[in-house]
């Protein structure tokens, strides 16, 4: 037996991976502001965030989503692979559309959340933010079904905002207005074909393109013209994206759940029914790992839920304590920002039950805020309210305005 | 027909699980694929005329509380011989015979006389260990009243051992075999007799970590009221499987062989019956498997009805087997270097050292069999002498170490593995091979594909310390409930173990017992 393994040395990587339209993003990005994506080069901001959300709900703002982690999934079992897999009923999912699904681990605990592209019978596209090689083969054991990363053979770009549908019209894209919310569609683009889904992370009309790396700088400098008449097509960086997706109400792995399958400490794992994503659990589907855990927490009840929360004042509560009466502690905001669209101060956060479902009154969040260099503690009274935060009409609108 | 209980498979486990539900009234089918009861504690015939134990030859184990309870005497369980000698013979001359606390032969007088002291020692431990086996081990977290007592119990047990043999037991328990002995003595064959009791049927060689508590597994063991006697079935190990079968029969339990379990029927999370392999959907509220957990839970169940992390633990358990069964029907009684007529009515141990039981599990590691392997040989037909033609006999070998997987496969390696153990049989029989009339040598892959243990292994997954009690076979599954609702395991692969005892069958009896009380 040999086990020795050579590596040669162009095949060891030093530093950040490119993404196929790094050539267009890095001369933008001035002030080399990047954010940690699975070892990708991607912009935090291209300096100035602010400027960067307002396109996301003014014009169009453009986000490189290439270093999403991508599996393709295909063969004879693939449907049933991924009902085993998933809380959500995956044979309602048909060819052309697009799923928000969670999936869990034996305990019922959500190890990732991503979206689910059915190309075909047999075919899918997963999305997601964490690598899942590792739980995807451990699940695929006993199925006919196979599974790739496709990570690098796929660049994807976000493009959200009122206009984002004038731009991909002045595109060229055939019958796009006929696209609705959460599905996908190939279209012809230079010699091949852009395949465009109606989904996002911002809670606003907005599509996302993808398509081989060959095709990236193309299609970016075409979307350049394309939105030109439309006040143009911002890049944006993950800072604006991630005030856009709380204002939407979305959750983020590492943010307000820790992915299960990285959780060291016992009790940080949280359910669907914590995250309030019960909708997406179907228990008349058939198993699926997490099931019996998930229908025992059902009838336990959970321990913990996340609620949206409207906070008193216009300082950011990120990462505030929630107090009961000011005096117990029960719980913290996991994602929270001043909302400059709703003109709220709001954030998610998660809650020890009862607190969140039957205490929903009397709730303060503990801000510090640092005011030449003194901190100043704020109790801001919380309020319960219903997410999202922001939800315009035109985010479901099919055909969508002709902003 | 309807029924209540469905026990997939009828080795000893299965059939004693059985018996134990029909007599609490309920309405029991048991379905074997193979054609002969009793899975791997069966008796065959390998030649015309002569009838030797398939797999399992030595009876030490069986619980004396099945023993009792299922009346096996009245049921035809007799003996041809229950207290036996075990004499290890080095090859060259040198023997040495013990019955429990007595040794004869090659010893020095130190060793001879400690071995009754470490001897009643290591059964003293054993049997404070014993109530160990008649209870589920406990839930990792939140534990019913009934565990509490089984806990105390044990705790009591243990605890009672005293002080000087409990710090003894914590010391010894996680250690290996090779060093224990080292410990104790010097003379190679009371070495040889320690380790080999510790390593039979066990993928662990002398110096594996954890080999004691294999050791102490084999002692907690007490046959006809003797702690560590070894005995020898009237029959063959068939007739433990025959009274266990009996017994179950006149409580109603029906049996049907060749009949194989193709899928439990599971929905909505329940079991509800079984497809045969001929199509057959049979029907009843609660399913029993003697089969090993990842056949049970991936083959029959199917990964669609589990969970993921579930099925990788179950599928990850170690099970692959070291031991091989050689069965020859001779023309004579064979003439083993050293060994006198008393000895051949017991049970021999061939090889010379400890040292040479760990160079014989090398080759095992890296997918070769031992061409000097470990030997643990019996002439059953000495002392029932109806197994074969009159002034013939049967010798039954159990071959330690032989990989399940050997380089370019079984398939065509079994006739040199054949060649290489006869000759190393004849190093200490010389003469023997002449004398072969008939042969049936069964590699880890025969057992498995015949007797559908999972690798070929003796106890259906490895007895370490990571797959005992609560992680055995898996955690989540080691009160015979499996995550299936009224899908139930109850064969060697659970707690406490395999071997021809009865206990993993008896306490998965008493947890479906216990639900269908809880409901
Ligand atoms: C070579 C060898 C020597 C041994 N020597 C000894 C010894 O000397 N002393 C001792 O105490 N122990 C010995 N053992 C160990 C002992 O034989 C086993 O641990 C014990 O017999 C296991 O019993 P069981 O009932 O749990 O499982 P098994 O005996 O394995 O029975 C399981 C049964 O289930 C059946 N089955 C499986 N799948 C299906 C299906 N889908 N449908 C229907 N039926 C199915 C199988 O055919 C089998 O009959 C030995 C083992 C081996 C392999």
């Amino acid at each position: 037996m040999n086990y020795s393994m050579k590596i040669k040395p162009d095949t060891v990587r030093v530093g950040l991976k490119p993404t196929p339209f790094i050539d267009r993003l890095r001369p933008l990005n001035k002030f080399e502001s990047l954010a940690y994506w699975q070892g990708y080069w991607s912009p935090a901001d291209f300096g100035n965030p602010e400027r960067e959300y307002f396109a996301i709900r003014n014009t169009t703002s453009v986000f490189d989503l290439s270093p999403m982690t991508k599996y393709r999934i295909k063969g004879p079992q693939a449907e049933a692979f991924l009902q085993r897999l998933m809380t959500r009923n995956i044979a309602k999912l048909k060819p052309g559309r697009v799923a928000y699904t969670v999936w869990c681990n034996d305990e019922g605990k959500v190890i990732d959340d991503g979206t689910l592209f059915r190309l075909g019978p047999q075919e899918f596209r997963l999305c997601c933010q964490e690598h899942q090689l590792f739980w995807l083969l451990t699940s695929a054991a006993g199925f006919d079904v196979s599974i790739h990363d496709e990570t690098d053979e796929v660049c994807g770009l976000s493009l959200q905002g009122p206009t984002s549908y004038s731009v991909l019209r002045a595109l060229g894209l055939a019958a796009v207005e006929t696209l609705k919310p959460f599905e996908l569609r190939d279209f012809s683009f230079g010699p091949g074909s852009i395949m465009v889904s109606r989904t996002g992370f911002t809670g606003d009309l907005g599509y996302e393109l993808w398509c081989a790396p060959g095709q990236a700088l193309p299609l970016w400098d075409a979307l350049q013209s394309a939105g030109r008449d439309f006040g143009g097509v911002e890049p944006i960086g993950s800072t604006a994206l991630d005030m856009a997706r709380i204002e939407a109400g979305f959750i983020g792995a590492h943010l307000d759940f820790m992915p299960a399958d990285q959780a060291v400490r016992a009790g940080r794992a949280a359910s669907p029914f914590e995250l309030n994503l019960e909708w997406l659990v179907d228990f008349n589907k058939g198993h699926f790992t997490g099931r019996a855990a998930l229908l025992a927490e059902q009838k336990a009840g959970s321990k913990r839920c996340l609620v949206a929360v409207d906070i008193e004042g216009n300082k950011p509560a990120n990462h505030a304590l929630i107090y009961h009466r000011k005096k117990t502690e029960v719980g913290h905001i996991s994602s929270g920002i001043w909302s400059p669209t709703a003109k709220r101060n709001i954030g998610l956060a998660m809650l020890q039950m009862p607190y969140g479902k039957s205490i929903t009154s009397d709730l303060w969040a503990e801000i510090y805020v640092m005011r030449e260099l003194k901190w100043e503690k704020r109790m801001a009274k919380c309020t319960i309210v219903k997410a999202p935060f922001f939800e315009p009409a035109r985010r479901r609108a099919t055909p969508p305005g002709a902003y | 027909m309807s029924y209540s209980h469905i026990v997939i498979g009828a080795g000893h486990n299965g059939l004693t699980c059985a018996a134990y539900l029909a007599k609490s009234g309920a309405k029991v089918l048991v379905l074997e694929a193979r054609s002969q009861p009793g899975g791997a504690a069966a008796t065959e015939e390998i030649a015309p005329g002569y009838r030797v134990s398939s797999c399992a030859h030595l009876l030490y184990q069986l619980h004396p509380r099945i023993m009792l309870d299922l009346a096996l005497d009245r049921h035809g369980l007799e003996f041809s011989a229950k207290n036996i000698t075990t004499t290890v013979l080095a090859g060259d001359g040198a023997a040495l015979t013990m019955l429990d606390g007595k040794a004869t032969g090659n010893i020095s007088e130190k060793d001879a006389q400690n071995w009754p002291i470490f001897w009643a020692r290591m059964k003293k431990i054993a049997r404070h260990l014993q109530p160990m086996l008649l209870m589920s081990p406990p839930r990792l977290a939140g534990r019913d009243l009934s565990q509490n007592l089984d806990l105390l119990k044990l705790g009591w047990s243990i605890r009672s051992l005293g002080r000087e043999d409990m710090r003894e037991f914590l010391r010894i328990a996680a250690m290996n075999v090779y060093d224990l002995a080292a410990d104790y003595f010097d003379s190679p064959l009371i070495k040889v007799r320690i380790s080999a009791d510790a390593v039979l049927g066990t993928t662990l060689g002398p110096r594996s970590p954890g080999s004691v508590l294999s050791l102490l597994y084999k002692l907690t063991g007490a046959l006809n009221g003797v702690q560590g006697a070894m005995a020898l079935p009237k029959g063959g190990m068939g007739a433990v499987s025959g009274a266990l079968l009996r017994a179950g029969a006149v409580r109603g339990v029906d049996l049907r062989l060749g009949q194989r379990v193709r899928r439990i029927i599971v929905a909505d999370g329940k079991a509800s019956g079984v497809e045969t392999d001929t199509g057959e959907i049979i029907e009843a509220a609660n399913v029993i498997s003697n089969a090993d957990i990842a056949k049970t839970m991936v083959s029959m169940v199917g990964a669609q009805h589990i969970d993921a992390g579930f099925q990788r633990d179950v599928s990850k358990i170690r099970s692959k087997g070291a031991t091989a069964k050689l069965n020859l029907a001779l023309s004579a009684l064979p003439n083993f270097t050293g060994a006198d007529a008393q000895a051949l009515a017991g049970r021999l141990l061939l090889t010379e050292s400890i040292e040479q039981i760990e160079l014989a599990f090398n080759p095992a590691k890296y997918g070769q069999w031992s061409k000097h392997p470990l030997l643990e040989v019996v002439i059953p037909s000495v002392t029932d002498p109806a197994l074969a033609p009159a002034g013939h006999h049967v010798l039954s070998a159990i071959v330690q170490y032989a990989p399940y997987q050997v380089e370019s496969g079984w398939a065509s390696q079994r006739e040199p593995f054949q060649r290489d153990v006869m000759a190393h049989l004849e190093h200490f029989a010389p003469g023997i091979g002449a004398s072969v009339v008939g042969t049936d040598l069964k590699t880890p892959a025969d057992l498995e594909a015949q007797f559908g243990l999972p690798g070929g292994h003796w106890h259906h997954g490895e007895l370490a310390i990571d797959q005992l009690l609560m992680l055995r076979p898996v955690a989540g599954a080691a009160r015979y409930a499996t995550p299936v609702e009224n899908l139930f395991l109850c064969g060697a692969g659970c707690h406490p173990g395999g071997g021809v005892m009865g206990a993993a069958g008896y306490n998965a009896a008493r947890a479906v017992l216990a639900k269908r009380q809880a409901a």
